[in-house]
């Protein structure tokens, strides 16, 4: 008996026809967007390695609108991707067990975001104490 | 008697001896409250188009036999009910990513092979004849692994699996689920006959974390967790050659 014929249907636009596609694609656009406003800090090292004038330039492109406007989006993007990313943390652990009891995903989740929020808040006001 | 009313389904039809592609075509299906989706496209094949062509076997989610998209979300079909779908329309596809074999049918020869891939039956660490006794396993143990276990090789987590449709050299999140389901089985000793599968370019790294597969699963099955898990064993085994001198075995 030969091989039957069949049919397969083609892929385009595939993660357009599924909601959940649709948010998986902005959960991985984002990191590209992470990875841009890596690329601008690490110019910004660069920069100062070139000395005052080329960092105060840096800082002055930085503060104008179009600029403000790009990260007020790449921290809407960063919040979007740190969310998602404590998302699926529980899919790349194994079972973590607390006495005996299995610790439910959604304690996971909720601790990695919370240490999340606390770290930032630290870094912020420590930054905050250093520079004021 | 119960009250009946009409929804309209919209099949997909493809007869391999006669069509180049799929076409759809839809049916007035009278139906009851407590009829499901199942029980429409049986209603249609015995009263309006004997041609029909779907698989079914159980009719109560157990033989994972009828798995089909319904408005484009891969479901049992026996698992859902017709009356959710009104007064809308209801459009009901073969699973995607798979070849269509004809209309509703589509061929499972790709998985069924990848099944045997991962060899999805216990190595037993020790040989022991029945009267040495059973191998025991403590609840905790058997709580590892009894999730996995509960697949029923419906395939739609394939269906829901974007990194198989684009790459069907994937082995995919079910082949994936049942090779943890034992590797994670304290009585298995057999997680180095599998590690070759699991390492693989079409291994876990294959997927890419979309986790709809645990999503769809009608019987909880998380085969995001056990493919990205198995990342992590994937990288010790990776490193673990280069460190241990007989090669991480």
């Amino acid at each position: 008996m030969g091989k039957p014929k069949t049919y397969l249907r083609p892929m385009t636009g595939w993660w357009r026809r599924n909601p959940f596609y649709r948010s998986y694609m902005i959960r991985e656009f984002s990191s590209v967007l992470v990875t841009v406003y890596a690329l601008i800090l690490l110019f910004g090292l660069y920069r100062l390695f070139q000395g005052q004038a080329a960092f105060d330039a840096w800082r002055a492109a930085l503060a104008t609108p179009g600029s403000i406007l790009f990260h007020l989006l790449v921290l809407a993007a960063f919040f979007y991707h740190a969310w998602t990313w404590f998302e699926i943390m529980p899919k790349t652990m194994p079972f973590i067990r607390l006495g005996g009891r299995r610790v439910p995903d959604n304690a996971i989740v909720a601790s990695g975001a919370a240490a999340a929020v606390a770290l930032s808040i630290l870094l912020f006001g420590l930054v905050w104490w250093v520079t004021r | 008697m119960a009250e009946t009313k009409t929804i309209e389904i919209e099949c997909l039809r493809y007869h391999p001896g006669t069509d180049s592609e799929p076409r759809y075509q839809a049916y007035q299906v009278p139906f009851t409250e407590d009829m499901s989706v199942l029980q429409g496209l049986q209603y249609i094949k015995d009263h309006l188009d004997g041609s029909l062509t779907f698989r079914w076997s159980c009719r109560m989610a157990v033989c994972g036999s009828c798995g089909m998209m319904l408005n484009g979300i891969p479901q049992l079909s026996c698992h859902a009910f017709l009356r959710d779908y009104h007064p809308g329309r209801l459009r009901v596809d073969p699973l995607n990513h798979f070849p269509i074999m004809r209309d509703l049918a589509i061929d499972q020869t790709d998985f069924l092979r990848k099944l045997a891939t991962v060899k999805p039956y216990i190595f037993p660490g020790e040989q022991k004849t029945p009267a040495q006794g059973e191998f025991l396993q403590t609840p905790g143990q058997m709580d590892d692994y009894y999730q996995y276990s509960q697949c029923i090789n419906c395939l739609l987590c394939y269906a829901a699996c974007p990194q198989y449709g684009l790459n069907p050299e994937f082995t995919g999140p079910a082949a994936l689920a049942l090779l943890h389901r034992y590797n994670a089985d304290s009585r298995d000793a057999g997680t180095p006959e599998r590690m070759e599968v699991v390492n693989a370019e079409d291994g876990v790294w294959g997927c890419t974390l979309v986790s709809y597969c645990s999503e769809v699963c009608p019987k909880g099955v998380d085969p995001a967790r056990a493919i990205n898990q198995n990342k992590i064993n994937s990288t010790k085994d990776y490193f673990f050659r280069f460190l241990t001198p007989r090669g991480g075995k």
